[in-house]
Parts: structure tokens; sequence; C-alpha cells
């Protein structure tokens, strides 16, 4: 409870200093609008269908696109831990396909797919793969042998031991793995709307305010609840890990 | 050495095979790696201005910002990773600004630095020091009871204690959150000239969507993808030497 | 004999839970005392008020010289894995400069014998070479009291052996004093000058015997000579007070009567 009361004093000493820090004459005005304005936005904004719109525009697409990216990477991430040959034989192509940054694909996927919302998902489930199929990899290195050996002796076949062996014992590290993924296809997310103006969400609704009515407040309101976001999905990720996958 | 080999036959072919498809199926949207290497080639050898003043700006400010987030999410990570005081005020803020997604703060950025430089540094700053600071925090709490005990004891004074002490403990977990910084900085060096720049690669990247010029966009994309690796590999050589000390057993410390 | 540290009524709470409860004792200069007491006494938190890791709730504790040094049970951890053998050794010594350093610590290993593993780095050794190296490090700071926490409970038995043999032999060759804790009776027989036996939870001193072994010592004649066995025998029927059920004190105090008798030559 301390810490809490701490943590809350933590919070409000930011709040102050920025509040401080947007009323000053130092910082051009409206550049900054101190929190006590963005908050009176944000009970503005949140009473607005159309903001709804944009925050579910946004969550939607990125629960697709981390719903997408766990069916591809993990399944691979089995095969590719297991199958040491193909493993080899990606090897190079995923080496050189990872450190492309998924923003570099943004002008392609849009001359590719347009302005629609299949461009944001599939260049977040571009961002997604990665962090799963890694921490899939990883976690049958660490496989401990003897479980394996264990199954075999009760006549479990190669395909038993993968579903009913290797996945379960790996599913807590690729949990960290789906959680890392969320937080980088979120970011991408509203990178591309914020790009590539897809008509809906937040990223968008950040876009719009700042090059229309060049409306701070609203940006950063935007900003808030796009923070927000990421916390309660990171949170609710923890959660779900430490209930269901804690082993 | 053969597997190196292996890696690189494998990698040759599949450019063979792409090389191959692309020509067969014709489609614009995905040149043939030679037409790739050829614009990539009359873009930034043919007219080397276009290099040195878009993708070397690009880098320099990359490596600047990701230097500058390295510094301050290590000695702010070292310092509240020791004060569990100090964390316990800081840490639902840490949680808080680390889930905001750092483009959203590019228009504010914008405002506050006029310049695009600046806006761009903020920008990578702002969005690759958290997981140097958090891996500090995780690394200075490791440092086990007996080392601080040990260092206790013998009343060692406190500048070894912080670099003598809780960095090297901490460091093979500050590495692991440079690496993942350094691959992070790379996204939002291209996000913060996407938005708005006058050069970078980035802004070629733009550039060349909005001129149809697949050739280029994929010279952009491959020539970001090389970065990226090149980064990459250099940071393991430098972290495997730095790293050195760390005993080779499996049953010590980190995998 | 001057001193080299005098224990007076310490005492130390956690919370409700008292650990230690007044224990007054001194070491002499020169001396190697071992503590003993059954496991879970509350020794490991006589050590760290001794060494000044936390401050006790009562009592004081009082070193004639201006600091000591510990060996850890530990080894692996207590050795920093980044230095080498004599990056370790020389650890404690960043205030000399660094001819002085190299000097003390190269002197150090060889009274351990690891001259020759100076630039290794310690977990390249094996453990009993590691708590010598734990050893030498100590030594090398040139403490007014060598203070050991279970040094040799993490080694096996026959490296045990060398290692106490090491204690021994650089302990009257440098004049150290040093104070043991342990749990291990037959340790502190063959260790100590003296013993000091604890009861369990808090830990109270139960009876100071002096060990009456000639300062010389051997693994094999030591170990099955009388007055090892007979004292052995007695710190071994002393630690069984330490039963929560039994009323420590009254109990102590018959067997302090019951030793007076015995040990009177």
């Amino acid at each position: 409870m301390r810490a809490f009361t701490r943590g809350i004093i933590g919070i409000a000493g930011f709040l102050v200093l920025w509040e401080l820090l947007g009323r000053s004459p130092l910082l051009p005005a409206d550049a900054l609008p101190p929190p006590s304005v963005v908050a009176g936005e944000l009970v503005r904004q949140l009473s607005s269908p159309t903001f709804y719109g944009h925050v579910v525009a946004t969550l939607l697409a990125l629960l697709i696109a981390i719903g997408i990216a766990i069916a591809i990477a993990v399944p691979a991430g089995l095969v590719l831990g297991s199958v040491p040959a193909v493993r080899h034989a990606t090897r190079a192509v995923i080496e050189f396909l990872r450190p492309i940054p998924s923003v570099a694909l943004i002008p392609l996927a849009l001359v590719m797919l347009g302005f629609g919302p299949e461009t944001k998902i599939t260049l977040a489930v571009y961002a997604a793969l990665w962090p799963i199929l890694f921490n899939t990899i990883y976690a049958l290195d660490e496989l401990d042998s003897l479980q394996i050996e264990t199954a075999r002796v009760f006549g479990v076949g190669r395909a038993g031991v993968l579903v009913r062996v290797a996945l379960p014992s790996a599913l807590p590290f690729i949990f960290t793995g789906i959680r890392l993924a969320a937080t980088t296809a979120l970011i991408v997310m509203v990178s591309v709307e914020i790009l590539a103006s897809s008509q809906l969400g937040i990223g968008f609704f950040i876009m719009e305010a700042r090059s229309g009515p060049g409306r701070m407040d609203q940006v950063l309101a935007g900003t808030v609840v796009a923070g927000v976001i990421g916390l309660l999905l990171n949170n609710g990720l923890e959660r779900i890990q430490q209930r269901w996958v804690a082993w | 050495m053969t597997k190196f080999l292996q890696r690189w036959v494998v990698f040759a072919g599949l450019v063979v095979v792409w090389q191959l498809s692309a020509w067969l199926a014709d489609n614009p949207y995905f040149p043939p790696p030679s037409d790739i290497v050829t614009a990539a080639w009359d873009w930034w050898v043919v007219e080397p201005e276009n290099f040195t003043d878009n993708v070397i700006p690009s880098i320099t400010r990359m490596l600047t910002g990701w230097a500058i987030a390295s510094v301050i999410g290590v000695s702010l990570g070292l310092l509240l990773g020791r004060s569990d005081r100090a964390m316990e005020y800081a840490n639902p803020l840490l949680v808080f600004l680390r889930s905001i997604p750092p483009p959203a703060l590019v228009p504010v950025f914008l405002l506050l630095f006029k310049t695009g430089t600046a806006t761009q540094m903020a920008t990578i700053i702002f969005g690759v020091v958290w997981p140097v600071l958090l891996n500090s925090v995780d690394g200075a709490r490791s440092v086990d009871v007996t080392k601080v005990d040990t260092s206790a004891v013998f009343q060692i004074p406190r500048w070894q204690w912080v670099l003598g002490v809780v960095l090297p403990a901490a460091s093979p977990k500050i590495f692991a959150g440079l690496r993942v910084s350094l691959s992070l900085s790379l996204v939002l060096m291209v996000i913060s000239e996407l938005v708005n720049t006058e050069n970078g690669i980035g802004m070629q990247l733009m550039q060349a969507q909005r001129e149809f010029d697949n050739e280029r966009m994929w010279a952009g994309i491959v020539l970001l993808g090389v970065l990226g690796y090149v980064l990459n590999t250099a940071f393991l050589a430098v972290e495997r030497r730095a790293l050195a000390w760390q005993p080779r057993s499996r049953d010590e410390q980190h995998a | 004999m001057s001193n080299m540290l005098e224990v007076a009524d310490l005492g130390h709470t956690y919370g409700d839970y008292e650990a230690i409860g007044g224990l007054t004792f001194d070491v002499r200069a020169g001396e190697l005392v071992c503590v003993v007491g059954p496991s879970g006494c509350g020794k490991s938190t006589l050590l760290r008020t001794i060494s000044g890791l936390i401050k006790p709730s009562r009592g004081n504790v009082k070193l004639n010289g201006s600091h000591l040094a510990v060996v850890f049970q530990d080894y692996q951890r207590s050795l920093f894995p980044w230095l080498t053998v004599q990056g370790n050794v020389e650890f404690p010594l960043r205030s000399l400069k660094r001819a002085e350093r190299r000097k003390r610590a190269a002197e150090a290993l060889e009274w351990v014998g690891l001259s020759g593993a100076a630039r290794k780095r310690p977990w390249q050794l094996s453990g009993g070479m590691q708590q010598r190296v734990a050893i030498a490090r100590a030594l090398a700071f040139r403490p007014a009291l060598l203070l050991m926490d279970e040094p040799f409970a993490s080694v096996d038995a026959q490296t045990r052996f060398e290692l106490e043999d090491l204690l021994l032999r650089v302990r009257r060759e440098h004049d150290t004093t040093v104070l043991v804790v342990t749990h291990d009776i037959d340790e502190s027989v063959y260790l100590g000058d003296r013993i000091l036996v604890l009861s369990s939870s808090p830990a109270r001193l139960v009876a100071n015997l002096e060990v009456p072994l000639p300062a010389e010592r051997d693994q094999v004649t030591t170990r099955t000579a009388d007055g090892f066995v007979a004292l052995r025998s007695k710190v071994a029927r002393l630690l069984n007070v330490g039963k929560p059920s039994m009323d420590v004190e009254k109990w102590a105090a018959a067997e302090r009567e019951s030793l007076s008798e015995t040990v009177a030559h």
C-alpha cells in the first residue's frame, strides 16, 4: 500500500512538472498544453462516439494482427526449433528478414495494399512475428531432454511430443514473446495510422488533430489513450501469463 | 566454418530463386534483385550526394540518439535499481511512459523543438530509452547479497561500488537492453523521417513511394535490412568481447 | 595479551524475532576462535553484526584495529567473475598505489599457493581454489580480524581438510586473528584455540571452551587424540541444549557446572 502511495506521488509529481512546464512562458504557446487542459479534452473525447470508433478500430486491428502473428509464428517456431535441418536452411533468410524494420515496408505496403486496415494489420503482423518466433525457438532449445525421453518411453510419437511436451513447456517463454510482440505491434500500428492516414484509429485521430486545427490538447489526449491501451495490453497479458501459464 | 558457408550458399540460392521468379512473374511490385541493385547503384553510388546527404545523416542521428538514450538509461537505471524507495516512486510513471507509442509524440516534439533533427533525435531517444532503462534496473537489482556484503565489508569507495561492482554485475542485462534499443532505434529513425524531414533514408523511401519508383523503394528496404544486420552483428561482436568474463558453463547465469 | 575484538551484551531482534540475545566475549590478538552452534541459531546474524553489515539492536562490538575482512561460505558469489584472480585479490586495495597493490596481491596469492593462477578467472578454478582466492583477498587487506562464515562448508571433504590446514598454516605464519563461524563440531575443535558454543535461537553463549590441543595439528593424529575426542563429544552434548522445549538457561547452568568438573585439569 505504501508502494502504491509512492507510485501515485511519483505520477502526481510528473503531472505537476508538466503543468508548470505547460504554463511557463519558456515554451511556445500551445506547444505543450498542461495536463488540466488535456484532461478536460480527454473527458470530452471520451463521451464522443467518433473517438470510441478510433479506439475500437485500433484495438480490433491490433488484436487481429497479434492473432495472425501467433498463428504463423508459433507453429513455425515449433518446426524451426525442433527440426535442425529446416532451421539451418532458413537461418540466412530469417537473419536477413529480421533486421528489416517493419516501418521500412510502409511505402511498399501502401502501394500494394492501399490505405485500408489491411496495410496496418499486415505491417503489425510482420513486426509481431519476430519476438514470438524467436522466443518459441529459444524455448525449444531450453527443453529438458529428460522430459522428451520420458514421453518417448511412454510411447508418445514425434508429433505427440511436440504438442504434449514441447509446446506446454515452451508456453511461458512463448507468452513473454507475445507480450513483446503486442507492444511492438502497437507502436507499428499507431505509426502506420499516423503516417498513412487510414481514416480510422487512434493514430489517425492524433494526426488529424495536429495537421487540421493544430489542437495539441487533442494530440496529447490521444497520446494518453494510446499509452493506456499499451499499458492495459501489457498488464492484461502479464496477468494472463501469471494466472494461466506460470510454470 | 561449414555452417557459415552453408548459410551463405542457401542465401545465394534464395536470391537466385527470387531473381528467376521475379522475371517470370513480371510484377512491377516485385522487381528482380538485379534491378534493385542497379537502382541502388544509380541512386547512391553514381550520385554520391544522395548517399552523403541522406543515408549518412540518418545513421548519425540514429547512433547519436541511441548513445544518448543509452547513457540516460544506464545511469538512471542503475540509480533506480539500487534504491527500492526511488523505484517505488518512479515505477508506475515509467510503466505508463513506456507504453506510449513514440510516434504519437512526434507532433508534440515537432512543436517543441522546431527543427527536424532535434525532433527526430527526441523521438529516437524517447523510444529507445526504455529497454536500456528497464534492463539496467533489472541488472542493478540482480547484484547478489554476497557481493553486496563483500563490498561493504571491504569498505570500498563509492565509485568502485558503482563502476566496479554494480555496473559489471548488471552488464549482461544492460547489453541485452542495448541490443533491443539498437534495433528499435533503426525503426524510430525511419518513423521520424517519414513524418517530417528534409533528408534521410525514410524521406527517400517516401519520395520513392510517391513517384511509384518500386526499384528504389526496394533498394531502400534492402539498405535498411543490411544496416540492421550490420549494426546487430557489430554490436554482438562488441558484446562478446565486453562480456568475455562470463563463466562459460551453463549453470552460471543467463542463457 | 590484548584483545582484538570485544563483544559486549550483543543482541539483535528482527521485529518480534530475537536472533541473538546478549552475547559477551573477546577474541585475543593472534587467537583463532571458533563459534559453533546448531543450524539456524543466529550465527549469520552474529557475523553480520560483528562485520558491521547490520547494526545490532543492542550491545557493543569493539574492534581494536582499523578494519576486518570476511571470507564468505559462498565463494562463487563472493568472488567477482568479471575480475581475474589477481583483480579479485586487489579488489579491496583500490586506495593503494598500483605497484603496492600488485605486490600485496602477489604476496597473498603466494601464501595460499596460487601464484600460478593470478591471470585466470575465478570460475576457471575448482571450488577449493576459489575459496583460497577469497582467503588471499582477505589476507591482502591486512585485517585486524579475519572473520570466516562457514568457510569450508561448500567444498568436498578432501578439499576441506586441505583448506583447514592451509588456514592453520597461514594464520600461524602471519599471526592473524581469526574468528570462524561454523556448524561443524569437528572443524571447530580441529581449528580453534578456543570454542564458543551457542544455543539455538535466540543465540546465547552456552560455553567458552579452551582447546587443550597443541598448536601444531595434523588431520590424522589430532583427530584421533584423546583431547580432541573428549572435547568433541563435550561440544556435541552442549549443542543438544538448543532444543526449544527445554529451559535453556537452566540447562546451560547445569552443563557449565558439570563441565567445570571435567575440564579442570
